[in-house]
């Protein structure tokens, strides 16, 4: 076919195309376009590990300088996903050592990362800069200090959420000796007390930090000593903030937070105790950032905190904030655009926290720019959802997890329907929804119907029949993750949609009643659909029409996977294993 | 086309028209009621964290599954694959093994706040993964609960025991070896005595070799004995520690088990070469408190 631009033209253009979805595009025109975009790929990223092979993904983008990866499903967070099931590290990071040794940057969420992983990873790529773990599991200290002694170009080094065997403090003397060219040190979810001095120096030989987050068990009484130690942090995760202090300590410690003129988050805050509050004033009002989600503050002392705060952009908080410190965020933070709201679980205290509906409410009317929400609540009512949705039709992201399964409309009785219905109405723009409290088949409709960019969907407790399912695959077009639990439905909707699934990256359902011979045909009749059937019970033992605890299917190139547990059951296992008579309308 | 979906899952047990809503408020209520009473057939989808093929035990008093078994390890851990690089490291995340709150009988329905309130929050109904909230995020906020109620004072310590073991009816503890590659998390409440904590982490480590524990039933209310310290550290290869309450690393055996369980945070085995200057301080705490 004809070149009508010749390479060096087309790979310059290329150049300029940094988000992954437009090159996906792109490489999709002709073959040369493939080609010409798949040599200058600098930045891959893999939604699922499993849907396409490491040796493949290496061998396509030879200039591949930063991998991210995405392991177990979603619900996995939530222990939904039993131990051992899968999203090892280990095969992507053997294929990326061996055929791409520039890389970078490895960036890898809910995977399962050994402490040879990390080894390996340190041996060789030599100009790595940059590892980011998020809520992975699987290595120790000792990993970590590999790459921080041998990683000497070591820019990043964050570990968001991770369960880590912790050996100690140590690691954090295997940085160079000299100086280091840190950027973003995270070790907030270490459990271990690291030494005040190997602290001190690190930050001292540090100059390029930027973001610093230490973990629970730094104590108060030492922040100032290395916050003087590195002014120039942009964003801060304090370690516990609880421990007492005497006057002197307070001023010393008020002064240093002073000095962090380019401070815009902070997070940490452990345990806050309101007479610290104070010390934070100055730097509330340069904060885009908040992570209130482990200050256990209650009101009316966050009052005096977030009315400084006006530059906000992204507040997490837990519900002792309640209705009242969430009028006042509406009033002072009109520059907000995420709001996550967790449950302290203060109810178990038998203390009052009134967060109620209205909170949100709230913050919907005077936020105008807010676009992303995570509420935890005990119970909501349509009329709130309908007047969240006038207000904001601009969320992008709006989860509500009503805590209480099945709970309807607290004032009518009424399910939660007609709320729902104003939400997918009204933001036209929504990519991703968390339904909770109770709903019927109605809901899925309205949602089928009218969320049409919609991206991820999370279920749980709802729905009547298999009419919900039904909806939502035939229904939203731009669906690519769905994720399910305790509803009552099954086959049909699943066999009738199993084109659908092939344009989704993922399904995830448990308890509901999708019945062994269903995934059967499913898998017989979807060849490039990894359909996992995880239960307890082998299913080989039991009758087609039983139903499985667990499914997680998703499109792959990869074929099935050769490293499933004895209680992940797919096709490809017992071929033998004919499919049940159940027929396919 | 939901009759037949109905009637297709009569098996089930769950009627489909206590599904439909004929009255709203009867809906919840109905629903409640059915899955309360059929908790047998809602077993059937249950979510569990056992082994696979195994019987689970009733439900509920359930623990943590795959640790309260006493298969071996080698059969209670699901192993990485040798098929992809032929190591047989294992590979544990102790996080999982969730707290409290997640294994508790899949009724998926919380109990009315007012009946709630009179018991302890833990009696309350839960279901697996239910809030959806992270673990890592409730052990934090469950360790910062049981900091706040347990307060700072020493003298205290078998108040603040009992105040814990009220709000908290599981206790988990890390358990640590050196040289393991992995991890564990055990439920110190389900173990009566110290040897039945030992035997339960011999099973746990058994491969690597752990020497005898030495006989800690007998401790009783002595609080301290010394000649079965030393008999303890000369006999045998590994030691079992733990940290306690002000973080000083002691060994496990010399006070009473209930004092033990209250201010036991973490355990480690560790080769008793390195446990020998341990016991000096075991004595002078043991002395304080009686």
């Amino acid at each position: 076919m004809d070149r009508r631009f010749p390479f060096k033209v087309l790979e310059h253009i290329f150049s300029f195309l940094d988000v992954n979805e437009d090159r996906n595009s792109v490489s999709m025109v002709c073959k040369s376009w493939f080609e010409t975009e798949r040599r200058t790929r600098k930045r891959v990223f893999v939604g699922n590990c499993y849907a396409v092979s490491p040796l493949k993904v290496a061998r396509r983008f030879p200039k591949m300088r930063s991998l991210t990866l995405k392991g177990k499903p979603h619900f996995a967070d939530y222990n939904l996903v039993p131990d051992g099931w899968g999203g090892y590290a280990w095969p992507w990071i053997e294929a990326m050592a061996a055929r791409r040794p520039l890389l970078e940057e490895i960036r890898l969420k809910r995977m399962v990362v050994t402490d040879e992983c990390l080894e390996k990873i340190a041996a060789s790529f030599r100009d790595f800069k940059s590892l980011v773990l998020t809520s992975c599991e699987g290595f120790s200290t000792d990993g970590i200090a590999a790459v921080a002694s041998t990683c000497r170009k070591l820019r990043d080094l964050e570990l968001r959420e991770c369960i880590v065997d912790d050996l100690g403090g140590d690691w954090l003397t295997y940085f160079p000796e000299t100086s280091t060219s840190l950027a973003s040190l995270d070790f907030s979810c270490l459990d271990s007390e690291v030494k005040l001095s190997d602290l001190e120096r690190l930050l001292s030989r540090s100059p390029n930090l930027k973001s610093l987050k230490l973990n629970r068990s730094v104590t108060l009484d030492v922040l100032a000593s290395l916050l003087r130690r590195a002014p120039q942090l942009v964003e801060l995760g304090t370690g516990s903030f609880s421990d007492e202090l005497d006057p002197e300590e307070i001023s010393k410690l008020t002064k240093a937070l002073s000095e962090l003129k380019q401070l815009k988050s902070l997070s940490g805050l452990w345990d806050l105790l309101p007479e610290y509050i104070p010390v934070l004033y100055s730097v509330c009002p340069r904060l885009t950032s908040l992570n209130l989600s482990y200050a256990t503050v209650q009101m009316p002392d966050l009052i005096d905190l977030l009315s400084r705060c006006s530059k906000l952009q992204k507040l997490w908080v837990m519900d002792l904030i309640e209705d009242k410190g969430l009028k006042t965020v509406a009033l002072c933070c009109k520059e907000l655009r995420e709001l996550r709201v967790f449950p302290s679980g203060a109810d178990l205290d038998e203390t009052d926290v009134t967060l109620t509906e209205q909170g949100l409410v709230s913050v919907s009317e005077g936020c105008q720019k807010l676009e992303s929400v995570l509420y935890f609540c005990v119970q909501f009512t349509n009329a709130a959802l309908v007047s969240i949705a006038k207000n904001r039709p601009n969320f992008r992201c709006f989860r509500l997890c009503v805590m209480e399964p099945f709970a309807p409309d607290y004032r009518t009785q009424q399910p939660l329907d007609e709320g729902f219905k104003a939400i997918v109405e009204r933001c036209k723009d929504l990519r991703r929804l968390s339904v909770s409290g109770l709903l019927t088949d109605k809901a899925f409709e309205y949602i089928g119907v009218h969320a049409k960019k919609l991206r991820m969907l999370s279920i749980a407790f709802a729905g009547d029949s298999d009419l919900m399912l039904h909806h939502l695959l035939s229904g939203c077009e731009r669906l690519k993750k769905l994720e399910i639990r305790d509803c009552p439905f099954g086959d049909t909707a699943l066999l009738e949609n199993a084109a659908k699934l092939e344009t989704m990256r993922s399904l995830w359902m448990s308890s509901c009643f999708v019945s062994f011979g269903a995934c059967k045909q499913l898998s017989q009749k979807m060849p490039r659909l990894n359909v996992e059937v995880i239960d307890e019970h082998p299913p080989k033992t039991r009758p087609d029409s039983s139903p499985v605890e667990r499914i997680y299917i998703y499109r792959t190139v990869a074929g099935p996977r050769q490293d499933t547990p004895e209680f992940v059951w797919t096709i490809h296992k017992n071929p033998e294993v004919g499919v049940s008579r159940l027929s396919i309308r | 086309m939901s009759e037949s979906v109905a009637a297709e899952h009569d098996y089930i047990g769950l009627s489909m028209e206590a599904a439909q809503m004929s009255d709203n408020k009867t809906k919840t209520r109905d629903n409640n009621n059915n899955k309360n009473d059929d908790v047998l057939n809602f077993k059937a989808t249950e979510l569990r964290l056992g082994l696979p093929g195994s019987e689970s035990p009733e439900r509920v008093d359930q623990r943590f599954l795959s640790l309260k078994s006493s298969c071996p390890v080698s059969g209670a851990k699901r192993v990485f694959s040798d098929a992809i690089n032929g190591s047989t490291k294992w590979v544990f995340s102790p996080g999982s093994a969730t707290d409290v709150k997640d294994i508790k009988p899949a009724v998926p329905v919380k109990e009315k706040k007012s009946s709630a309130a009179a018991a302890p929050p833990a009696s309350k109904a839960q279901v697996v993964g239910w809030p959806p909230i992270r673990s890592f995020r409730k052990n934090t906020m469950a360790s910062s609960q049981s900091q706040k109620q347990g307060g700072g004072d020493n003298n205290n310590s078998e108040t603040e025991g009992e105040a814990k073991s009220g709000a908290e009816p599981c206790l988990y503890v890390k358990v640590s070896m050196e040289g393991a590659p992995y991890l564990r998390k055990i439920d110190l409440k389900t173990y009566k005595s110290y040897v039945e904590l030992s035997s339960a982490l011999e099973e746990m480590f058994s491969c690597f070799t752990i020497g005898q524990f030495g006989s800690h039933g007998g401790c009783g209310r002595d609080g301290l004995n010394e000649s079965r310290l030393t008999d303890l550290l000369r006999g045998s290869e590994y030691v079992v520690t733990y940290e306690d309450k002000d973080s000083d690393w002691m060994l496990v055996g010399d006070v009473p088990w209930e004092m033990f369980i209250c201010s036991c945070k973490k355990l480690r085995i560790m080769k008793s070469s390195e446990a020998i200057g341990l016991a000096p301080r075991v004595m002078e705490k043991c002395r304080s408190r009686n």
